[in-house]
């Protein structure tokens, strides 16, 4: 048996256990009850254990989208760099140690004066991990799955993004073997800026393509 | 004929664009389901036909991770590295701790 039916001693670890995010004193929801099992049985059956999932989760966390705009900033700063990611966003990533790429392709869209792009996956929700770390809850969400495609500019006035009418926008429909990053217009007034400065500009949703990087005031 | 999944284009209300962190709990069902993949346990094609084939009204009324830690469940199960028996008891035993977890701290 577990450690769980041994007294009051372990109340440390038993709280771990059950840390609940947002608790309401009513008993945990059917499938966070089967989120347990189902981990508690793997682990038993020695196919994982805790200090995989413990780094796993730590990964993801400190990852965030900082891969993504480190790319961009190198992008930003060496023409040829840029011409070979746009032409092989995984051999592009790859110059720059990102090797774990998950996806077969990764495609690299550009913004200009006169094209937007945005992306979204329809059918699920396909995203860069590796570049842009856990997506948001929006992405996964229905609305903007079904939408998207339709009405983007519609969209995107819902991020707080208005477009000129005379720019065109498009959508890439991401899917499990095709994943898409946009690379957003370099800010004007960075032109001195360093790679590790401009990065700090690219936040997650410039490159989705649901807003645009602004050279923040120092 | 569409299938269900396949809803891009179709209207709906607004995107709710406030952010917010997965919780604890999802962040793990990620890490396993991460876990899984490394071992070659889970493909991503299978991981998306279980999603695919839920049902209507579970695809639409569960959260994302929740669709997750239901077809990983139902394709544990069809691989045979988790019995119905075993799942069966395992939540029990869960539900059974948890409401005592829930009495202790009362």
């Amino acid at each position: 048996m577990s450690e769980h039916n041994r007294g009051h001693q372990h109340d440390h670890e038993h709280a771990r256990t059950f840390q609940r995010d947002h608790d309401d004193g009513g008993p945990l929801p059917y499938l966070q009850v089967m989120e347990i099992a189902v981990r508690e049985l793997l682990i038993e059956k020695g196919v994982i254990t805790p200090e995989q999932i413990r780094r796993q989760i730590e990964r993801m966390d400190a990852r965030g989208h900082s891969r993504g705009a480190r790319v961009v900033a190198r992008a930003w700063t060496d023409p040829a760099f840029k011409a070979r990611l746009l032409a092989n966003g995984r051999a592009g990533c790859d110059e720059m140690g990102i090797s774990d790429l998950e996806a077969l392709h990764l495609v690299v869209v550009e913004n200009t004066a006169d094209v937007h792009n945005v992306i979204v996956c329809t059918l699920c929700s396909c995203y860069p991990k590796p570049l842009l770390g856990l997506p948001p809850a929006w992405y996964k969400s229905l609305p903007y799955r079904k939408r998207m495609v339709r009405e983007p500019r519609a969209v995107l006035k819902e991020f707080g993004l208005e477009l000129p009418d005379d720019v065109v926008v498009r959508v890439h429909d991401s899917t499990a073997d095709m994943r898409y990053m946009v690379l957003p217009r370099r800010p004007e007034g960075t032109e001195d800026w360093s790679e590790e400065k401009l990065a700090a500009t690219v936040s997650r949703d410039c490159l989705i393509g649901v807003a645009l990087p602004h050279a923040l005031k120092q | 004929m569409r299938r269900h999944h396949d809803m891009g284009g179709t209207p709906d209300g607004p995107v709710d664009t406030r952010a917010h962190d997965a919780e604890l709990w999802e962040k793990r069902v990620d890490a396993v389901r991460n876990l899984l993949g490394q071992q070659n346990l889970l493909l991503t094609d299978e991981h998306r036909r279980h999603i695919e084939n839920l049902p209507p009204g579970d695809y639409d009324g569960l959260s994302y991770y929740e669709r997750w830690i239901l077809s990983l469940s139902n394709h544990l199960l069809e691989k045979g590295i988790l019995t119905a028996d075993e799942l069966g008891r395992k939540m029990a035993e869960v539900e059974a701790r948890e409401a005592k977890d829930r009495e202790h701290y009362k």
